[in-house]
C-alpha cells in the first residue's frame, strides 16, 4: 500500500477544470478498455445457451429469447472436450514438474559464482537463447531418432526448460545471501542438502510464478500437439476447440435427441465448447494473477 | 542468529577454501552434488538444442530421409551435398519476396501500434487517482493474456464470421443484410485482424513492465518540476517519459530483434484459402513446407535465414542501443 502513497504524490493534487476533463476521458478509455477485454466472454456464455434457430436467425443479441442447454448436453454426449481437459491437466501437471526440476537443479550451480566452468555453461545457455535449430530439424529429432509421435512426451520434453525462465531463478538464488549458504556449510551440509533445504523454501515467490509461467504455457500450447498427436483418446482441450470452431459449419450428424428444436446446435456448441475451454483458466486466474504481476518484476531484473 | 554470526566470523575461511579449488579435479570433489544437478539441463540442451542445429546441414543438401543406411543421422550424412543451391532457390523463388512481404507488414504493423500501445495505456493508468477502478480495470484488462490463441481464435469467430457473427450482425443491422465485410475470409482484414488480437490480448499485460518503471521514477523530481512551473504534459514529457526511457529501449530492442519472428500460432489458426496469400509467413512457409510436405530442406533453409537474420538484427539492436547510451540487453 505503500506503492499507493508514492503515487498519489506522483499524481497531481492541484485540479483545475481543464484537468477534470482530462481525468474523465482518462476514465473512460480506462473503462472501454476494461469492458472490451471481458464482453466477448460473456456473449459468448450467454449465447452459449441460445438456441441454434435464435444464434441463426435473430439479429446480434446478447441475452437469449430462448434459454436451451441443448448444447451442453452434447458436448457432455459427445465427450471430447472432457477429455481434452482431462488430457491438458495431465499435460500441464507434469510438464510444469519436468520444466521445474530441470529449470531449479541448472539454476542453482549458476548462481554460485565458485562454480569452475560456471562462464561455458552460462554461455551454452545464452547461445540456445539466440539461435536454434528450427522447427524442421527438432521434428525429426522427436518423430524419428526419439519416435515420440503420438506420446505425451513430446510435449514435455522439447521444451523441457526455458532458458529465460531458468535465469530468473538463477538471478533469485544469486541475490539470497551468501551467508546462509556458508552457515549450511559449516553445520556440514552437502551442495544438495543446502539446495533442497536452504534455496528452495526461500524462493517461494519466484518458484511459484516461473511453475506459472510454465503451466499456463502448457495449458495453452496447441502447435506442439498439433504436429505431435494424432491419436484422438490424446488430444489436449485447445486441440478440440480447434476442431471443433474449425467444423462448425459442418457438424456430422448424430443420433442424438435434440428436443424440440430438431437440429444439430453447431453454432450453440461452438460457443459451449468455448465457454468449457476457457473456464478452467478463469477460475484459476484471480488466485494466480498477483504472482504473475510479480513474475514480470522478477524477469525484468537483468542478470 | 548464531548460525549466521558464525558464518560471517568464518567467511574468509570459506572464501579461502573456495579459491584453492581451481582445478577440475578439486572442483568436481568438492561440489559434485553441483555438477550432478547440471546434468538434467546439459544434456536436455544437447539433445533438444544443440543436436537439432546438427540437422541445419539439411539446407546444404538435398536431404532424403531414405538414403544411407538407415536412420536419420544415416540419412543425413548420405544425403546429396547441395552447396547453397537451397538458398539461391529461396532467394530467385517466386515465394521468397512474398514471405518477405507478408512478414514484415505483419511486423511493422506490430511494432507501430502493438508495441506502443502499453506503453500509453501504463501512461494513462499511471494519472488514474481513483485507486480502486485503477485495481479492477487492471484485474480486467490482464484477462485476455492468460486465455490461448486457439480461445482467442474462437472469440474473433465468434464475433467476426460472417455467418453468425455478433459485430457483423450488429453491422449488418445498420448497413443492410449481406452487405457487411468478410472480415475472415479476404486478405485486406488478415493483418488488421492479427493485430487486433495482438492489441486485445497483450496490451493489457503489457503495461505491467512499464507501471513498474513508472513508479520507480522519483517523486521528488515531479516535485521539482513543478515548482518550476511545469504543466501536466510537460511533466510526461520531461520527467515521466526520460524514467520510462530505458525500459522502453530494452523491450524495442527485443521487438526489432523478433521482427522475423511473427509467430506461426496465431497465424495458423486465421489463415484460411481465403487470405492465404497474405498470411504466408516465414514461420507457417517453415510448417508447411518441412512438416506438412515433407520437403525438409527448402524447410529448414527458410528457417535457418529466418533464424540468421533474427540473430544480426537482435545483437544489432543490442549494439546501437549501447552506442545510445542504454545499457542494452547483454
Amino acid at each position: 500500500m505503500a506503492k499507493n502513497k508514492d503515487k498519489v504524490v506522483n499524481g497531481f493534487n492541484h485540479r483545475s477544470p481543464g484537468d477534470n476533463v482530462v481525468q474523465v476521458i482518462l476514465y473512460i478509455i480506462t473503462g472501454l478498455a476494461a469492458l472490451i477485454c471481458v464482453l466477448p466472454f460473456l456473449y459468448v456464455l450467454a449465447s452459449s445457451f441460445a438456441t441454434e434457430k435464435e444464434i441463426l436467425e435473430r439479429s446480434f443479441f446478447i441475452i437469449p429469447k430462448t434459454f436451451s442447454s441443448n448444447a451442453y448436453t452434447y458436448i457432455m454426449k459427445d465427450g471430447s472436450v472432457f477429455r481434452g481437459l482431462k488430457n491438458s491437466v495431465i499435460v500441464t501437471v507434469v510438464g510444469t514438474a519436468i520444466n521445474m526440476f530441470v529449470s531449479c537443479t541448472m539454476a542453482y550451480p549458476l548462481s554460485r559464482k565458485y562454480l569452475k566452468g560456471r562462464n561455458f555453461f552460462m554461455n551454452m545457455v545464452i547461445v540456445i537463447m539466440l539461435f536454434g535449430g528450427g522447427m524442421v530439424p527438432s521434428y525429426l529429432l522427436i518423430t524419428q531418432l526419439l519416435k515420440l509421435r503420438n506420446t505425451f512426451w513430446a510435449l514435455w520434453l522439447p521444451g523441457a526448460m526455458s532458458a529465460f525462465n531458468m535465469i530468473i531463478i538463477k538471478n533469485y538464488f544469486s541475490g539470497i545471501p551468501d551467508e546462509l549458504e556458508e552457515a549450511a556449510i559449516i553445520d556440514g551440509a552437502n551442495d544438495l542438502y543446502t539446495f533442497v533445504k536452504i534455496m528452495l523454501p526461500l524462493s517461494g515467490p519466484v518458484l511459484a510464478a516461473v511453475s506459472l509461467f510454465y503451466a499456463v504455457g502448457h495449458w495453452n500450447g496447441y502447435f506442439g500437439a498439433m504436429m505431435y498427436i494424432q491419436d484422438a483418446n490424446k488430444e489436449v482441450v485447445q486441440i478440440v476447440l480447434r476442431r471443433v470452431i474449425m467444423q462448425s459449419s459442418n457438424l456430422p450428424d448424430q443420433a442424438i435427441d435434440w428436443g424440440v428444436w430438431g437440429q444439430p446446435p453447431t453454432k450453440a456448441v461452438r460457443n459451449a465448447t468455448t465457454v468449457v475451454a476457457t473456464v478452467p483458466i478463469l477460475v484459476v486466474y484471480p488466485f494466480i494473477q498477483k504472482y504473475f504481476t510479480a513474475g514480470v518484476m522478477v524477469g525484468s531484473v537483468k542478470g | 542468529m548464531s548460525n549466521l554470526a558464525a558464518a560471517t566470523l568464518e567467511k574468509p575461511v570459506a572464501v579461502k577454501k573456495k579459491k584453492t579449488g581451481n582445478t577440475w579435479g578439486k572442483a568436481l570433489r568438492q561440489h559434485y552434488w553441483l555438477y550432478i544437478m547440471l546434468l538434467p539441463g546439459v544434456v536436455w540442451m544437447l539433445i533438444f538444442c544443440y543436436l537439432p542445429m546438427g540437422g541445419l546441414v539439411m539446407a546444404f543438401e538435398n536431404f532424403n530421409p531414405y538414403s544411407g543406411a538407415g536412420g536419420l543421422i544415416n540419412a543425413l550424412l548420405a544425403s546429396e551435398k547441395v552447396g547453397f543451391k537451397n538458398f539461391r532457390n529461396l532467394f530467385m523463388g517466386t515465394d521468397f519476396l512474398m514471405l518477405l512481404r507478408n512478414t514484415l507488414a505483419i511486423s511493422f504493423a506490430n511494432l507501430l501500434v502493438a508495441f506502443p500501445a502499453p506503453i500509453i495505456f501504463a501512461l494513462i493508468l499511471n494519472e488514474l487517482r481513483c485507486m480502486w477502478f485503477k485495481r479492477v480495470s487492471q484485474t480486467f484488462v490482464y484477462i485476455p493474456h492468460f486465455v490461448s490463441l486457439v480461445i482467442v481464435y474462437a472469440l474473433t469467430v465468434q464475433l467476426f464470421n460472417s455467418q453468425d457473427g455478433f459485430i457483423i450482425k450488429m453491422i449488418e443491422s445498420v448497413v443492410g443484410a449481406g452487405k457487411a465485410p468478410n472480415v475472415m475470409g479476404s486478405p485486406k482484414y488478415f493483418v488488421p485482424l492479427i493485430l487486433g488480437q495482438n492489441l486485445w490480448k497483450e496490451t493489457g499485460y503489457g503495461t505491467i513492465i512499464y507501471l513498474s518503471a513508472l513508479a520507480s521514477v522519483d517523486p521528488q523530481l515531479y516535485e521539482a518540476a513543478k515548482i518550476d512551473g511545469a504543466g501536466r504534459w510537460n511533466l510526461m514529457w520531461h520527467v515521466t517519459l526520460p524514467g520510462i526511457k530505458g525500459t522502453v529501449v530494452i523491450m524495442l530492442i527485443m521487438k526489432v530483434g523478433a521482427l522475423l519472428n511473427t509467430g506461426y500460432e496465431q497465424i495458423f489458426l486465421l489463415r484460411n484459402s481465403m487470405n492465404a496469400k497474405v498470411a504466408e509467413v516465414f514461420d507457417t512457409y517453415v510448417y508447411l513446407k518441412g512438416v506438412s510436405n515433407g520437403q525438409y530442406s527448402m524447410a529448414t533453409t527458410a528457417g535457418l535465414f529466418k533464424s540468421v537474420v533474427s540473430l544480426v538484427m537482435v545483437l544489432g539492436a543490442n549494439k546501437c542501443a549501447k552506442l545510445l547510451g542504454e545499457s542494452g540487453l547483454y
